[in-house]
């Protein structure tokens, strides 16, 4: 059946000129937010929004030149106004052989139920009274001194594409999650800790869980204290994992490799990691936060195996990026909505093959450290060179156990040298809002600055 | 203003309907933005992009409950549909009729002599090629090349049931070099961004030029850059390099939404010592052409200058309308901002800054034995409850001796927002000033910063060496 967007984008795919083709991309949305603070409620957001993204590429004697524009309405003049505009832009391009949209491969779409109807039918007292006993709850534990914000937010958006090319496709997804922000002190130390849970509608959260997990990542790191500068094995808690494949993700995007910005260029086929080490981006796995069935592009989502067995073997791709480099794509084009057009990217990374609890993890290591927490990712970590310096916290491993907590740390290494230092693999996968699911994982020889 | 965003009769019907729906105070804020966005790749137009987004967002206020909701629609139907929906927090609530008297806060001076959008889009193009050829003319390591250019227009209209009816018109525009240099030890970046909140008359080729040039060989001298030391060493930071760092490290916990939530380790510390003497840390909206300059914050009020530290002794907080509200101040000082339309304000910083001390820059570096000097920094962040921060260098040396001498590999510094403040035991004559784009709970604004050059005794480094 053809939905109400997927018609709306065809019918601008109408004003196309001779010699241009044209991509479409519109989305419709609503969300609602509430957040709680002090048992009352403190915000209370509900609003639509809809918008659209077109790109124009011409035909000149040296290949196709690109203008994109987007604005946020689908009224009747604003998308001629975006089509005029998209058009102008094109005009000031560079031709370029490769820019071409995707034409349909033929792969075909899998099933992903990305959408839990219990987003519509929840009402906003509902939500008010979730937000309000996620507060209270936490306020109630011991050594909690406050509560920074206590939210609930769910959100539905639908999307289509169509383009000159042969791509008429549409999805809709729901989204709902909610997080608290906890204060500990005990004395005059003081800690923060954040608790989350995200999922597809309201009936997935785990309140009790969300409490306890905030709760407890701000009490535990009560007395931390600034760790010893030592060279030392360090275990990354599941929601870090998920952090650092992300970032390794950068480094494997097609678009990266063909402007040499990734330290993976030129390596297909060698050692880059641990032999236990495989990582796959599968969409098409529903239980990973960023499933999908279609592609920024309209493509079929699909399982690309990144590296296998410790050989890198590959690079997801968008159609421009795979023409650069001489290749078709992966299926792997992401948008940033409709005012973005699209790059390559992953979605849902796994690392497969662990089989070892988090205690396991733990009792092989024996002796190093814990990581709950990292910060300055952005700053310190460079998928271009490798290097690798973020701020750390979290516990020391002693004889294999959890011992005491520590803050105000650098973990340093490369990224090139923490992917053959990985020494073990949990089982306790996480799937977490984001491009990665997570799990226990511990590299060897990190550089642990404090004092 | 030209063609009205929203006239004060549709505004008064509007506000009038919230107070009948039974909210205590209310405000309409519209926003018409435009972006314009260039970016050369590989010495290609890589995309020439437009964008517009307008629209309007309904605060109503009921206690301490805020109500929102957001329209792409400027109809009068639409607006009132909004107020509706944002009043939901007021159910039950007897409405009001009481009048409400807008006061136009009438014409204001533009300080933009040419507005971005009456320059040719080629122009723009032509400035990011020579900006390419300029990074590429640095060196033969210069592998990749890419350039952008951005410039928005933002016209906003706020008004509310205490009278406010406020206009601005701010025009942005930043251009940004990032280049790549191939080594035998592997490959580098060098990164540089010009921002002004002005119009096209700041640019020219020479400037675009000088700045790809720097980047170019910000690149290439990292490619012989040894890894940074791991442990704790004095930092200098040069004038201009680490604003940022006072504005995560400090002024986060002096927005007063986390004072007011006592959930900010300044809470309760006006009049008392917070950093050395001789410290005096400001936040401006006022300074011309700033990257977070404006002439209204986006709840109407007044651009201001506020002292927060002086001589080391913490004076005053940022306020927004609501926290300034809630704790009895007569206003706010005008730190209420909002990434755009669809967003709820809250208190954040516009340009903030460490004002200069008298010691001379050079003195400083060669009094101080090992250490590192720290030329520019990346992004960063906090946790504003226990100030610890952690901070990325992006071009940094070692100091051997009282002289600056190897280039490091970028690292970060970590340490706690506070301690550092009290460990600052030189200042110098210098100042400078950069930008940033400050995110928090998930709003990104544009901010400015500075600082002089300055000495932070001791900070724990994050290399590998």
């Amino acid at each position: 059946m053809t939905s109400e967007l997927e018609l709306l984008a065809s019918k601008v795919l109408e004003s196309a000129q001779p010699g241009e083709s044209m991509e479409v991309y519109v989305t419709r949305g609503s969300e609602t937010e509430v957040s709680a603070y002090d048992g009352a409620i403190e915000t209370l957001a509900a609003a639509t929004s809809a918008g659209i993204g077109v790109r124009i590429l011409q035909e000149t004697t040296e290949g196709q030149r690109v203008g994109f524009a987007w604005a946020g309405s689908l009224d009747e003049d604003v998308i001629a106004a975006t089509v005029v505009e998209a058009r102008d832009n094109a005009a000031f391009g560079s031709p370029d052989p490769d820019m071409v949209l995707a034409t349909p491969d033929g792969l075909p779409q899998v099933d992903v139920n990305l959408f839990d109807e219990s987003v519509r039918t929840v009402t906003t007292d509902e939500k008010i009274a979730f937000a309000l006993e996620l507060e209270r709850k936490v306020r109630a534990a011991d050594k909690v001194r406050g509560v920074r914000s206590s939210s609930y937010g769910d959100a539905e958006v639908e999307m289509a594409l169509a383009s000159t090319a042969g791509i008429l496709t549409s999805a809709r997804r729901s989204s709902a999650g909610a997080s608290v922000e906890v204060i500990a002190a005990d004395g005059d130390l003081v800690q923060t800790g954040y608790g989350y849970d995200a999922g597809r509608g309201f009936a997935s959260l785990n309140l009790d869980k969300i409490a306890a997990d905030g709760i407890d990542r701000a009490v535990s790191m009560l007395g931390a204290t600034k760790p010893k500068s030592m060279t030392t094995t360090v275990v990354f808690d599941p929601r870090i994992t998920a952090q650092l494949l992300s970032i390794i993700s950068s480094a494997l995007s097609g678009e990266a490799v063909v402007k040499g910005r990734s330290f993976f260029a030129g390596r297909i086929g060698e050692m880059v990691a641990h032999p236990q080490v495989t990582l796959v981006d599968d969409p098409t796995d529903p239980r990973a936060y960023g499933a999908a069935a279609v592609d920024g592009e309209g493509l079929a989502c699909r399982r690309n195996v990144l590296i296998a067995n410790g050989q890198l073997q590959g690079f997801v791709y968008d159609t421009v990026s795979a023409r650069r480099a001489g290749t078709v794509s992966t299926g792997s084009a992401v948008r940033g909505g409709f005012a973005g057009t699209p790059q390559p990217g992953c979605r849902a990374l796994l690392l497969e093959g662990g089989t070892l609890s988090r205690d396991e993890v733990l009792a092989t290591v024996g002796n190093g450290v814990y990581v709950a927490g990292i910060s300055g990712v952005h700053s310190g970590v460079s998928p271009v060179s490798g290097d690798f310096s973020v701020g750390a916290e979290g516990f020391m491993i002693r004889d294999g156990k959890l011992a005491e907590p520590f803050r105000e740390a650098t973990i340093a290494s490369t990224l090139q040298k923490m992917l053959t230092d990985i020494v073990a693999i949990g089982n306790d996968l996480e799937f977490l809002p984001g491009n990665a699911a997570g799990l226990s994982l511990a590299i060897a020889e990190m550089s642990l600055s404090g004092s | 203003m030209s063609n009205a965003l929203l006239t004060p009769d549709v505004a008064q019907r509007v506000l009038q309907a919230a107070t009948s729906h039974g909210g205590e105070w209310a405000e309409i804020f519209v926003e018409d933005r435009v972006n314009v966005g260039a970016s050369l790749d590989d010495g290609r137009v890589e995309e020439l992009s437009s964008g517009r987004s307008r629209g309007a967002g309904i605060r109503v206020l009921v206690g301490e409950t805020v109500g929102f909701a957001h329209t792409a629609d400027l109809s009068e139907a639409s607006l009132l549909n909004a107020v509706a929906a944002a009043a939901s927090v007021a159910t039950g609530r007897e409405g009001s009729t009481r009048a409400i008297d807008l006061t136009p806060g009438g014409a204001f001076p533009t300080t933009v002599s040419i507005l971005p959008s009456t320059i040719g889009k080629q122009r723009k193009l032509d400035l990011l090629f020579a900006a390419d050829d300029a990074a590429r003319a640095a060196g033969s390591e210069i592998a990749q090349v890419s350039v952008q250019y951005n410039d928005s227009r933002r016209r906003i209209v706020v008004a509310n049931t205490d009278g406010v009816f406020e206009e601005d018109d701010q025009v942005r525009i930043g251009f940004m070099v990032m280049a790549v240099a191939n080594g035998d030890t592997g490959l580098q970046t060098g990164f540089q961004v010009f921002r002004r909140t002005e119009g096209f008359e700041v640019l020219s080729e020479d400037l675009l030029r000088d700045l790809a040039n720097k980047a170019a060989n910000q690149a290439i001298t990292k490619l012989s850059a040894r890894p940074a030391p791991s442990g704790e060493l004095p930092i200098v930071l040069a004038g201009g390099s680490g604003g940022m760092l006072f504005h995560e490290a400090c002024g986060h916990g002096l927005e007063a939404d986390l004072i007011v939530k006592d959930t900010s380790l300044y809470a309760g510390r006006v009049g008392t010592q917070v950093a050395s003497k001789g410290i005096t840390l400001v936040d401006d909206s006022t300074m011309a052409g700033e990257w977070g300059t404006t002439r209204i914050d986006d709840e109407g009020a007044k651009a201001s200058s506020t002292t927060l530290i002086e001589d080391g002794v913490l004076t005053d907080y940022m306020w927004d309308f609501l926290r300034a509200r809630k704790t009895g101040r007569k206003s706010s000082s005008g730190n209420g901002r909002r990434q755009s339309y669809a967003h709820l304000p809250m208190v954040r910083m516009t340009n903030t800054y460490l004002l200069a001390g008298t010691e001379h820059a050079d003195d400083i570096v060669a009094s101080t034995e090992r250490g590192i000097y720290v030329k520019q920094l990346g992004g960063g962040q906090v946790d504003t409850a226990t100030g610890d921060f952690v901070f990325g260098t992006s071009e940094s040396y070692l100091i051997e001796n009282g002289e600056i001498t190897v280039p490091l590999r970028d690292a970060n510094l970590i340490g706690n927002g506070p301690e550092i403040l009290s460990r600052i035991d030189a200042v110098a004559d210098d100042f400078s000033m950069t930008t940033g784009t400050c995110g928090k709970d998930g709003q990104s604004v544009p901010v400015g910063c500075g600082q002089p050059t300055l000495r932070i005794t001791s900070c724990t480094v994050g290399g590998t060496a």
